[in-house]
């Protein structure tokens, strides 16, 4: 048995005077013991739900929750105490500085009053925090309020994490940072569940990935199992000149697996193919051939963004210019990704 | 951000359920004692206004209002202390939800706390609000010729009084502030609500002088009880009044007793199961 396991959740809510919204409709999901799974999936796939539920904040409509073996619904009582949680929005308390909201948190889970000064005084050094440990919260930045409630879900070392987008409004080093205390905390055996934006977080921190919309996990797996199965390499090429548009298209289609994805400039080319590196060599010397200038040109594997677009359903296709630009403006992270 | 991470805290020191609920409502109060620190202008505004309202009725009204066999700076105080306590109250309405809109609801509900404890430390608040604004009334009181012309534990019993009823409503104005979850609705809310119910009482003048329907109103209004428990209390009942036909007025001790049970015993569970399925956003 999974260390958290949800299996079935269903969640509806009726705004008044809307139509019901199912934020999660049949969810499952399993996290073993000292492991990270990530939960990715666009706006309003009902991650934030899935957490909140799995916290004891809201109730699901039907069901079953359990971590450790122990019913989240029908005992949230014996749940807190072996949770830290970090939710979507900071919850602090704006008129005590950062020092005392950690200190509090240390005192509601009862760990006396030495104990919690000095974990409030460690986190604080953790999340560098020293400079505005001593002033009310509600001068912090969007960033530093973030951090001291991240702070707040670790007070008591708990034996299970859950981060709903813990690093969105962080700085690159602040990030960087939470990805390295989420790593040595699992590395001591601590359980974590995560939601977020950024694939490469995913891609970096999760030993599984549970993609979810609409209320339901449509896929999951590693990072790498995700990106096999949607197959294929990519061939991306970008033209010096938008007037060779109409060839590369009618070369990139030839040659490759699928339609050929544009970038919003209109000179950026991605395509499928199932023998990259051939296609390449094909396609390049068609270029050739025809005396088309290129600026750039590769082939890379699947990216989680590709993943993500692709399961989904806003899959880039050639005349969805938005979605190619997603596609495109994550080049750098895809490189990465290959090593 | 550095990656070390400090040795780990032992967890909580086993204590029995009642230190721990003793623990939390200390905890949350202290929170709030805090924002009373730091956000100096709601001591500010009990202590100042509780002033200025003894200053204006007794010398704007004293010469306008005719009390017999008493003087106006008697019989006025019990009405701006019960007034007074009855705004004071309304801070844990917009308090929960101010709390609720700023999200560290969810931070508690995800602690191993006792359920109530957020709303004891919140209603504990409001009530040494009121002490501190009891106290700065009656020594303002005082110094402009109110007299206490009862024993000294009669008098007791009157503060007693009126400081557990607005504890009572703490807890209502709490339910409330967490149901209607906008601190600007309760703030609007509770001055539509509690303006007339103060002021079409007995507090500022004898129910008997106002015409008719108010006078109905009046007599029957709870505040009118609170504000004759606490003017017999303190022995400020004007000599010659008149005896009251209706029931809550010739027994305003007892009927304000019965209010604060009353609301507690409704509101203290409603609150605690409201704040128990609550959620910010
Ligand atoms: N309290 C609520 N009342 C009404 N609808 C809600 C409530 N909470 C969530 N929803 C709806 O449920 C769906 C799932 O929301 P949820 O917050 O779980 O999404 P999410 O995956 O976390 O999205 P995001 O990436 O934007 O944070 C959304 O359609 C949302 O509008
Ligand atoms: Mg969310």
């Amino acid at each position: 048995m999974s260390y958290i396991e949800a299996v079935d959740l269903k969640k509806t809510y009726t705004p008044k005077g809307a139509s019901p919204v199912h934020a999660l409709d049949g969810l499952n999901l399993e996290v073993p013991q000292g492991t990270v799974t990530a939960l990715l999936g666009p706006n309003g796939a009902g991650k934030t739900t899935t957490v909140k539920v799995l916290t004891t904040l809201t109730r699901p409509d039907s069901g079953t929750a359990t971590i450790n073996g122990v019913d989240v619904i029908a005992s949230p009582e014996r749940i807190r105490p072996m949770i830290g949680v970090s939710g979507q929005y900071a919850a602090v308390d704006e008129n005590l500085t950062g020092f005392e909201n950690l200190d509090m948190v240390g005192r509601l889970y009862h760990l006396g009053a030495k104990q919690s000064r000095v974990r409030a005084r460690e986190l604080i050094d953790l999340f560098d925090l020293t400079e505005a440990q001593n002033r009310p919260v509600k001068g912090f930045s969007g960033g530093m309020r973030r951090r001291i409630d991240l702070a707040g879900a670790l007070v008591m070392r708990p034996p299970v994490l859950f981060l709903d987008e813990p690093t969105t409004g962080l700085d690159p080093r602040s990030r960087i940072g939470m990805w390295e205390i989420i790593t040595t905390l699992v590395g001591e055996g601590t359980t974590v569940l995560l939601t977020t934006q950024y694939l490469e977080e995913a891609d970096q921190l999760a030993d599984s990935i549970s993609v979810i919309d609409d209320g339901k996990v449509i896929a999951k797996g590693t990072s790498d199992e995700l990106k096999a199965s949607i197959g294929g390499q990519r061939v991306e090429l970008s033209l010096v000149s938008q007037d060779d548009a109409a060839a590369a298209r009618e070369i990139l289609t030839r040659f490759g697996s699928t339609e050929p994805a544009v970038s919003l400039d209109g000179r950026g080319f991605t395509v499928n193919a199932e023998d990259a590196p051939a296609a390449l060599q094909l396609i390049l010397t068609e270029f050739a051939s025809r005396g088309i200038p290129l600026y750039d040109a590769g082939m890379r594997r699947p990216t989680l963004d590709d993943v993500f677009l692709k399961l989904t359903g806003h899959t880039a296709s050639a005349d969805d210019a938005a979605a190619t630009g997603t596609e495109n403006t994550d080049a750098p992270s895809s490189r990465k990704a290959q090593k | 951000m550095t990656a070390t991470i400090p040795t780990p805290t032992p967890n909580s020191v086993a204590a029995s359920p009642v230190m721990n609920w003793l623990n939390d409502g200390w905890i949350t109060t202290r929170r709030n004692l805090i924002k009373i620190k730091r956000v100096p202008d709601i001591l500010v505004f009990t202590t100042l206004q509780p002033i200025m309202f003894v200053l204006l009725f007794t010398y704007v009204y004293a010469g306008v209002i005719d009390i017999p066999g008493s003087t106006y700076a008697e019989f006025i105080m019990a009405g701006i202390f019960a007034q007074t306590v009855v705004f004071g109250s309304t801070y844990s309405g917009s308090a929960m939800a101010q709390d609720l809109k700023d999200g560290i609801i969810d931070r508690f509900r995800t602690l191993p706390m006792s359920p109530s404890a957020v709303l004891v430390g919140r209603t504990n608040g409001d009530l040494l609000i009121n002490s501190i604004s009891m106290i700065v009334m009656m020594t303002t009181g005082l110094i402009v010729g109110w007299r206490i012309n009862s024993s000294p534990l009669e008098a007791l019993a009157a503060i007693a009084l009126l400081l557990l009823f607005a504890y009572a409503l703490s807890w209502v104005m709490a339910f409330i502030g967490m149901s209607v979850r906008s601190p600007e609705v309760i703030n609007n809310v509770s001055f539509l609500v509690l303006f007339p119910l103060t002021f079409i009482s007995n507090a500022f003048v004898p129910a008997e002088t106002l015409p008719t329907p108010l006078r109905v109103f009046a007599e029957f209004n709870p505040v009118s009880a609170l504000v004759q428990a606490a003017r017999e209390l303190f022995g400020n009942t004007p000599a010659g009044s008149a005896q009251s036909e209706v029931w809550t007025q010739q027994h305003p001790v007892l009927t304000v007793l019965i209010g604060i049970v009353v609301m507690l015993a409704i509101f203290v569970p409603l609150a605690v199961r409201k704040f128990a399925n609550i959620s910010s956003r």
